[in-house]
């Protein structure tokens, strides 16, 4: 078996047809991270007990036992509780948490059969768009060493493309599942908003935060999606919308189907290569019988600044909770007693949050507090709302969206972390789908000149996530990546 | 557009220790942030509820039972400090 081709769905297929055993394949992937962790970090946390797990898997598949993902590796974002296994969200302040309890995700991935192969590396509390806001180190692209991964689940996205997991988990606030699919050449999708449950999920923008497989092929999103949605009386945000069986469903057949292309989402700002990526897979779903309709969101200038009013008022909110008293890191007050409670509070957050999250609570707090309420948060959600129906409008004139994911592909190492705007603007094609509450995919479509991967993405009108699985098979079948990441020679 | 002094009364507000260092660097990023933010305020919003959730939360019942959940000890694991059952905190002059 080759880590670096084999999909889940063969895996999956592979251990129920005894072609392999849960245990050769998972010591296969840790054998791999054990190779090229050190170079990539996509790994903050590798699970010890994954060879041991892997031939419970094993001894229950001989008695015919064991659900729709027996024995499957798949490592998961450390910004999921993992009952008895660290958890950190890439934080200091959590550096040193055990979760007594798992995310409702996890458990029913369990229940399914994973095998957990560990917790992958992200932006500090999954705010960042390239893995270097990190407090476990930057992460490293598998395409090119020199490049970010994509953020916040940069982990996730390098240890799939790397043949490091077959599969992995990330979350998905404002582009952070499909933004580094797509700057590592794989498949990444957010679900709507409600579909999976956030339960045990570490919190950043409630209102926006969704999880969401990243896998190798489409297929392979469908499966995982389809063992982890579905409605968790522990969020009350989580529909009881029917969970189709997608991966069965899905249709390569697309006449019929209109295709809006968001005139804003190709503008001069979008760059060449991309933009021919994106018209490729536009050719390939025309062929497979697709009509395209240009479609107009006059507000996608908006929708950048109303994320960050937002996630950061949100954020600024969730974030109180670490306070050094109940649980993770606090300041040392041994030497320097604090002179008051306040002061308690701030040395130990001070010290325990980076600066990218510093920056967004008290961005979020200056916009929830009073006198600035009205102009900024409040604005930002009355804006949201007019954003979310002109998105309702689109969709009566056609049945999915396609768009680029980024501007460009991925950029170096530290090219743009001191600049906090230009990294915020990044995020234009892919924030809509969070505040408006879509679901959204990124499927490969090409690469680059310097020879980095470019992902196309695919949006549907709320609970449609077929729509996705079904184009997005298509644009697979028609421009599959056939080269293995250049940067694991 | 937002001061120093902005930074530091937000910073004391969200309970964050900050560098004056850090504080400068943040009311020139957060400044250009804003700046750039502006145009949203030109948006017409009038008579328009605000959103806070982007889909429509359905609600549902369950029965008010009483379920297990993990030892006091569990819960307490991850204290930084703890005496017993109970968090503790050093003391504060103040």
């Amino acid at each position: 078996m080759d880590v670096l081709k084999t999909s889940l769905k063969e895996i999956r297929d592979g251990i129920r047809g005894k072609k392999f055993s849960s245990a050769e394949v998972t010591k296969a992937y840790l054998n791999q991270i054990e190779k090229w962790n050190g170079k990539l970090n996509a790994y903050i946390t590798v699970n010890d007990q994954a060879v041991a797990a892997a031939a419970k898997a094993d001894e229950l598949i001989a008695k015919g036992e064991g659900g729709a993902l027996a024995g499957v590796p798949i490592a998961i974002k450390d910004m999921f509780c993992t009952k008895g296994m660290r958890t950190t969200a890439g934080s200091k302040i959590l550096e040193n948490f055990v979760p007594p309890y798992s995310a409702t995700v996890v458990e029913r991935l369990e229940k399914a059969g994973m095998v957990s192969l560990g917790k992958t590396n992200q932006d500090e509390f999954a705010m960042g768009s390239s893995s270097e806001t990190s407090a476990f180190g930057v992460g490293r692209n598998p395409w090119n060493l020199d490049y970010v991964p994509g953020g916040s689940s940069g982990g996730s996205a390098a240890a799939v493309a790397a043949g490091m997991a077959p599969a992995s988990l990330g979350t998905d606030t404002g582009g952070s599942i499909r933004q580094p699919a797509s700057f590592c050449g794989i498949v990444g999708i957010k679900p709507t908003y409600g579909r999976v449950s956030r339960y045990g999920i570490v919190a950043f923008a409630s209102s926006l935060d969704q999880a969401g497989p990243m896998t190798k092929t489409v297929a392979d999103a469908a499966l995982v999606l389809e063992a982890m949605s579905g409605r968790d009386p522990r969020d009350s945000t989580t529909s009881a919308q029917p969970v189709p069986q997608w991966e069965q469903k899905i249709s390569k057949n697309l006449k019929g189907l209109k295709v809006g292309l968001p005139k804003e989402y190709f503008s001069d700002r979008l760059q060449p290569e991309t933009r021919a990526a994106v018209d490729r897979a536009i050719e390939v779903v025309k062929k497979a019988g697709a009509e395209t309709v240009e479609v107009s969101l006059p507000l996608t200038e908006m929708a950048v600044p109303i994320y960050y009013l937002v996630c950061t008022s949100e954020a600024s909110s969730n974030l109180a909770r670490y306070d050094g008293v109940r649980f993770g890191f606090r300041a040392d007050f041994s030497k320097k007693p604090a002179e008051d409670l306040a002061e308690f509070y701030c040395r130990t957050r001070g010290e325990g949050f980076g600066g990218e999250v510093k920056r967004r609570i008290i961005l979020g707090t200056y916009a929830l507090s009073s006198g600035y309420y009205d102009a900024y948060y409040k604005k930002a959600c009355q804006v949201r709302r007019l954003l979310r129906q002109q998105f309702l409008d689109a969709f009566k004139q056609c049945d999915v969206m396609m768009s680029p994911v980024t501007t460009s592909p991925a950029f170096k190492l530290f090219e743009r972390i001191s600049d906090p705007l230009e990294m915020y603007l990044n995020d234009i094609y892919t924030t809509s789908a969070n505040l408006v509450g879509i679901p959204g995919i990124s499927v490969p479509a090409g690469f680059s000149g310097n020879k980095l991967p470019i992902g196309v993405q695919i949006l549907a009108s709320h609970f449609n996530e077929q729509a996705l699985f079904n184009v997005g098979s298509v644009i697979e079948e028609g421009l599959a990546i056939k080269e293995l990441p250049h940067g694991l020679q | 557009m937002i001061s120093e002094e902005d930074v530091a009364r937000v910073a004391l507000l969200a309970r964050l220790s900050i560098t004056n260092e850090e504080t400068k660097r943040l009311a020139t990023q957060l400044s250009s942030v804003l700046g750039h933010f502006e145009h949203v305020s030109k948006v017409n919003t009038e008579g328009v509820e605000p959103m806070v959730t982007p889909t429509d939360i359905e609600g549902f019942w369950r029965e008010d039972k009483v379920e297990g959940w993990k030892s006091a000890e569990a819960a307490m694991a991850n204290a930084p400090e703890a005496t017993g059952n109970l968090f503790k905190v050093p003391p504060v002059v103040g």
